[in-house]
């Protein structure tokens, strides 16, 4: 009961942590019909950026703010100097091209921070433990289960709610009709891939307390949020809810009842659900 | 293509086939070397051009198949198998079986989503290689001691000497792409790019999609596979990188760089490639950044890659002339 109880809040910390990069992804894309290769890269900046400013000043809060929107500012220059010239082309191409910026983002880190792993500690707030049980659990863990559902939660109000939203949505829907009804378009793009990135970035500097920052953690994180727009649904909001949800809990159930087999889990649940559901949990029929 | 440019292009592919076979007499050992893994990878990368060029299928978990080959090749050679020869049929049988599963699941979507799932198998396969500690040796991976020689009626031919291993995979990989050139101009070719240009249509005329993405992908995937067997007896060793999706994103690279349009576009991207390795990596160790600021403007301005790029220029200018 105890280790189950424990297994049960790992697996959701580290799920909503997904999350919040997936629900990046899918809404890049869901939008701009893009599926970004760089995003893990824009998540491991975030963890590199915030960590970088945690130590010039001394404050994970700051860290927090200032990080991720740098790297945001960033994404939109790089939607607006070279994604913007492929999206007329094949998704192949987008796909390549983004690519490519993950080979780039990815050797920049390891040129300007070194190949070491870093350790950021928990802000004074969230430091320490709690009882639990006999046991005793991070309470910036904890943290974090909340702080999935309460960004997720305001970003659903956002697209569901307001006028910004309303508009996104509008394009995504039917590009060129917006742009008929005068909405600017390109615009538009450029501001929500800032918002996909900044989403990653936000996951990476929430990360970085949570796990070790090294030059490989954007890997991990790519592989997996696929893993979960694909079963919930490309495009999805609640798609990338429940899959990050099941993947988290997967994968820290899955180190006590499968042992080694473990880590080929994500993969399993990616055939099952393509086998019985191709299109994910909640994604459209296409 | 006219009767001409057709026997051209067959002059031009036996000259450069003439000059692979002089190679080692003029290079020194180490290109010698390099150009054994041009082949390698200029193989992998074609195979993979099955799939991108021909089909419009963009995989990124072809290294799986490469992997499945190689593992395949290093276990029967670790158990004493005498013949090399069934070794690389082995082998190659057993890459295209894993195809045909994986591929099962995957043909079934498009594009991003293909893209994703083969990513996502492809990194199980990496994941078992990786973990399987009592099979696979884990992430040391399985060195090999001893290859077992070439052998003909009346030859026994080691592989132990570069130069060897070069002409045995210069055989085989000449062997793999007559495969593809077979594949490419037979009806079967024609219809991969009829699922390219126009699935609906070809759908409606009563051909079944997936079976024939079904069936380029299991080309594709044994072909890799062989590509692995003689990645695995030129390095001596099959390591779980060999399946790591970076290691998938190698043909994508290459052939990106050449072009996708030609037939051996991929393979020049692969000579290219490591080429520009080779001059890149004595100035920095960071080529892979290298890498990235030169794909980027590839795929924005010369989308047909480099060869693809001249290969059109060529043609235009004749046109003009005549």
């Amino acid at each position: 009961m105890e280790a189950f109880a424990v297994n049960l809040l790992n697996g959701c910390s580290w799920g909503m942590l997904l999350f919040l990069i997936a629900v990046g992804l899918t809404t890049v894309f869901g939008v701009l019909g893009v599926l970004n290769f760089a995003h893990g890269s824009f998540f491991m900046l975030g963890a590199y950026g915030s960590m970088q400013i945690m130590h010039l000043f001394n404050s994970f809060w700051l860290g927090l703010l200032v990080g991720p929107a740098l790297i945001a500012l960033l994404g939109m220059a790089l939607e607006m100097g070279l994604l913007r010239r492929v999206y007329g082309r094949d998704v192949s191409y987008q796909l390549l091209l983004t690519f490519a910026l993950l080979l780039v983002l990815d050797d920049a880190v390891r040129i300007i921070w070194g190949p070491a792993y870093h350790v950021v500690e928990a802000p004074p707030l969230l430091a320490g433990s709690f009882a639990f049980f006999t046991h005793s659990y991070p309470v910036y863990r904890l943290f974090l289960v909340a702080a999935g559902p309460l960004l997720g939660l305001c970003l659903w109000a956002f697209f569901r709610f307001t006028h910004w939203g309303k508009i996104i949505r509008a394009a995504a829907m039917d590009r060129d009709m917006a742009e008929g009804v005068g909405i600017r378009v390109p615009l538009l793009f450029t501001l929500v891939f800032g918002l996909g990135t900044w989403l990653a970035a936000v996951g990476g500097a929430l990360a970085a307390p949570h796990q070790s920052v090294g030059p490989s953690m954007g890997e991990r994180v790519i592989i997996e949020s696929f893993i979960v727009v694909v079963v919930g649904g490309l495009g999805s909001f609640p798609g990338a809810f429940v899959g990050a949800l099941i993947l988290g809990l997967i994968e820290s159930f899955g180190t006590v009842f499968a042992g080694r087999a473990q880590m080929a889990l994500p993969y399993i649940l990616l055939a099952v659900v393509l086998l019985l559901r191709p299109r994910g949990l909640f994604g459209r029929e296409a | 293509m006219s009767a001409r440019g057709f026997s051209g292009s067959v002059i031009a592919t036996l000259v450069l086939l003439a000059l692979l076979l002089l190679g080692p007499c003029i290079l020194p050992i180490y290109w010698t070397m390099i150009v054994t893994e041009i082949f390698i990878m200029g193989l992998f990368s074609m195979s993979f051009n099955l799939l991108f060029g021909f089909s419009g299928l963009l995989s990124f978990g072809q290294a799986g198949f490469f992997g499945i080959g190689a593992y395949t090749a290093a276990l029967l050679i670790q158990t004493g198998f005498p013949s090399l020869w069934l070794i690389i049929f082995c082998s190659v049988l057993v890459a295209a079986l894993f195809a045909l599963a994986i591929g099962y699941l995957c043909v079934r979507r498009d594009e991003i989503f293909f893209a994703m799932l083969t990513l996502g198998f492809g990194m199980m396969l990496f994941t078992i290689a990786h973990n399987w500690r009592e099979l696979t040796g884990g992430s040391d991976g399985m060195p090999l001691c001893s290859v077992p020689p070439v052998r003909l009626p009346g030859i026994e031919w080691s592989l132990f000497p570069p130069v060897h291993v070069y002409y045995f995979t210069l055989f085989w990989t000449a062997a793999g792409v007559f495969i593809l050139w077979r594949v490419v101009r037979s009806p079967f070719g024609l219809m991969l790019t009829a699922v390219r240009e126009n699935k609906q249509r070809l759908a409606f005329v009563g051909a079944d999609v997936s079976r024939i993405r079904l069936a380029a992908f299991v080309i594709a995937g044994g072909l890799a596979g062989l590509a692995g067997v003689l990645f695995c007896v030129f390095n001596r060793m099959a390591t779980p990188d060999f399946m790591h999706w970076a290691f998938s994103a190698r043909p994508v690279l290459m052939t990106i760089l050449g072009g996708s349009g030609v037939f051996f576009g991929p393979a020049w991207g692969a000579a290219i490639f490591f080429c520009l390795e080779q001059l890149v990596t004595a100035f920095t160790e960071n080529w892979m950044i290298v890498l990235g600021l030169i794909l980027i403007p590839v795929v924005i301005f010369f989308p047909q890659g480099i060869v693809g790029t001249l290969v059109q220029w060529l043609g235009d200018r004749k046109e003009s002339r005549s």
